[in-house]
């Protein structure tokens, strides 16, 4: 398998951001309201708006907010994180907050496989370790993670964790590979074989 | 053993596997709308690349649409800078786009089906969750994210794990009154809102084979809110006769291949599923949603469940949800007083769901102080309910009739809650900031207990109203 080097995630390191809650949906994420716009360079301002702002603009309480979390590169989420709407916005959101690579119990299929076509690496625990690693991040906040995706290994303050990541995107991560357009465009005459033998691209319309 | 309709269009349209274990598959058809497509042709642009099958990619606009004033430019000028990009777009990569001056404009899982786009055996994809709506017709049909949309303009496939296959049955005859919105949300309750990770829900069974094919499509959207990324039921002669004469369908000849080919795609009699499930929906009720996912919903003449009845991993979404609602654990849902009707989405914006809707409203009145919109799914489906009349019931019982958009669906245009409302919805999420305010609470239910909360000002029983 060919390797891109400058897109290869094999290692992240950065500050760790605990947020609790099980089912965090797209919605809350990024308000739909800031999916009126043609490109997504302005989104990483309203990641968790209504959750971090009150209707006046007032910083509410949230760990996005909080000071001792600044900085951030890995966040650190429960159980079906990213669940509801496909918009991409979401993860481009997060990422453009800072956050590089996401640890959570388990994620919704559309919103990890869109943080993976931009390289940000999603990994999975129990229950049990992602609540200690949360609590751990709470209690000494600044803690430098270690996200080894080619050892599935994550290490928090000398504990070392042993995490879960899709085979598939391990693979891509690792080779760089993740963005996928030119690998599918250079199978150009095996789609065209597709197209040729799929039965509905012959037929003539009624319209 | 025989194979099921998932695995078959999967390895109809495998182009390869690719290196990282995933296969490349082949995209039969691909729609778009404003909100996730302008990034999309960015990128395309960025790298020098062309849309391979321009002829396979089709465009409406409906998330930002004002439904009140489709004068342009729009009041927003946001919302006309999203219109003026996609009109530029497929101007200018040759897409045929269904734009606001046409006939067909509507959502887009509304207008897929309507023209005959959608049909047995396709793999369809949509940078939209509830691009499962389109398995309803026998289609493989998920949503995509941006990135994912550019790689189907650039090269009409995508790389994808392929999921397992969960077999759901549905058993039993449904009473008067209760409807396929009524199902899927029972379906959601029973199997949670993460149970379909990682599945295709293949529905059957008697109660899904009686189901029209409007009534199906609202069975199959809402797969997503189960955590299925896609959901499909085997076309029968009901699909065939749906899709027969529409703008889009095979024609002649083609007609008879096309049946040939359906018939053999559907899943085999003995074929083979990674899991099967069975419920019974002879004691189904209209079913509302009380929280903040489409999990937490109660049958009409239930009470809210408590929170120590939860399993411990889902108290936290309970407890959460109490705090947003407002509301008390075992108190009934009815009577529930209610701000703002919504009877519209991709998820019962069709015709069948308006005429369901103004049996109830025919000679009565909304209550006072409710604000009850009607929001037909596409023009066609506005234009047949005109036809039918169903506009001026709607009107005459104090509806507001407004032109085809997503609307209070998402926030994204002029319809929005306001404050602390609780809106009485037909759409598929209850998500907290959903329908435009961060305090706003949305109750989920069919079109026709919609209508009937509407004219109560209360959640109520619609049975009692037919
Ligand atoms: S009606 Fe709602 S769910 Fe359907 S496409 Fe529009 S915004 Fe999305």
């Amino acid at each position: 398998m060919s390797v891109i080097e400058e897109n290869v995630r094999r290692v992240i390191e950065g500050r760790g951001l605990p947020l609790r809650g099980d089912d965090i949906d797209t919605d809350r994420i990024i308000p739909a309201r800031y999916l009126k716009c043609v490109t997504f360079d302005e989104l990483g301002k309203f990641a968790f708006y209504d959750e971090r702002f009150d209707e006046d603009g007032n910083a509410k309480e949230h760990p996005f907010n909080d000071r001792r979390f600044e900085g951030a590169e890995i966040l650190v989420v429960n159980r079906n994180f990213g669940c509801g709407s496909s918009r991409e916005h979401a993860p481009q959101s997060l990422m453009r907050a800072g956050i590089r690579a996401i640890v959570g119990e388990s994620f919704a299929e559309i919103f990890a496989g869109n943080c993976l076509q931009l390289g940000i690496p999603v990994v999975t625990m129990s229950h049990e370790k992602v609540s200690e690693l949360q609590g751990l991040l709470e209690e000494k906040p600044g803690t430098k993670l270690k996200l080894d995706i080619g050892e599935k290994k994550l290490e928090a303050d000398g504990k070392l964790f042993e995490v879960e990541v899709n085979d598939s995107a391990r693979k891509l991560l690792l080779s760089g590979t993740w963005d996928t357009t030119s690998l599918l465009l250079a199978n150009r005459r095996e789609i065209e074989e597709v197209a040729r033998r799929l039965p509905y691209l012959q037929w003539r319309q009624t319209a | 053993m025989g194979e099921n309709l998932f695995n078959k269009v999967w390895e109809l349209h495998k182009v390869k596997t690719l290196p990282s274990g995933q296969d490349q598959l082949f995209i039969g058809l691909h729609l778009i709308h404003e909100v996730t497509s302008p990034q999309a042709f960015q990128m395309l642009r960025e790298r020098g690349l062309k849309v391979l099958y321009p002829e396979r990619t089709f465009a409406t606009v409906d998330h930002i649409v004002p439904t009140d004033d489709l004068g342009r430019p729009f009041k927003d000028p946001l919302a006309e800078e999203m219109i003026e990009e996609l009109e530029k777009n497929t101007a200018e990569f040759g897409i045929k786009f269904f734009n606001l001056d046409t006939e067909y404009q509507g959502i887009v899982h509304i207008i897929g089906p309507e023209l005959g786009l959608t049909q047995p055996g396709m793999t369809i994809v949509c940078g939209d969750s509830h691009t499962s709506t389109h398995g309803a017709l026998g289609a493989i049909a998920f949503g995509i994210g941006t990135s994912q949309i550019r790689d189907v303009l650039a090269t009409q496939t995508l790389s994808m794990s392929r999921p397992k296959v969960r077999r759901i049955n549905i058993t039993g005859k449904l009473q008067n009154g209760v409807y396929a919105k009524d199902i899927i949300l029972m379906i959601i309750n029973k199997l949670g809102v993460n149970g379909g990770i990682g599945y295709a829900y293949e529905y059957g069974g008697p109660v899904i084979e009686s189901l029209d094919i409007e009534g199906r499509l609202t069975v199959c959207n809402m797969s997503i809110e189960g955590g299925a990324r896609a959901g499909y039921i085997n076309p029968d002669e009901k699909t065939f006769d749906y899709i027969r004469g529409r703008m889009f369908a095979p024609r002649g000849d083609d007609f008879v291949k096309a049946l040939k080919f359906w018939r053999e795609i559907a899943s085999d009699g003995d074929a083979s599923y990674d899991d099967v499930v069975e419920m019974d929906a002879d004691n189904l009720e209209p079913m509302v949603t009380w929280g903040i996912n489409p999990g937490q919903s109660v049958p009409v003449s239930g009470k809210l469940p408590r929170i120590e009845d939860f399993p411990e991993e889902e108290r936290g979404t309970a407890e959460r949800a109490y705090r947003h609602m407002g509301f008390k654990e075992g108190e009934p849902i009815m009577g529930t007083k209610i701000d703002v009707a919504f009877i519209g989405s991709c998820t019962n914006g069709r015709l069948s769901d308006l005429r369901e809707a103004a049996k109830i409203a025919r000679g009565r009145r909304v209550a006072k102080g409710v604000k009850a919109l009607v929001v037909p799914g596409s023009k066609r489906v506005a234009r047949q309910a005109e036809e039918e009349g169903l506009d001026k019931i709607f009107r005459e019982a104090g509806f507001q009739w407004r032109n085809a958009g997503c609307s209070m669906c998402l926030a994204m245009n002029p319809d929005k809650l306001e404050g602390r409302q609780i809106s009485a919805s037909s759409s598929n999420r209850n998500f907290i900031g959903r329908q435009g305010s961060p305090t706003g609470r949305t109750l989920l239910m069919s079109p026709a207990m919609v209508a009937a909360a509407a004219i109560e000002g209360a959640v109520t029983d619609v049975r009692e109203m037919i």
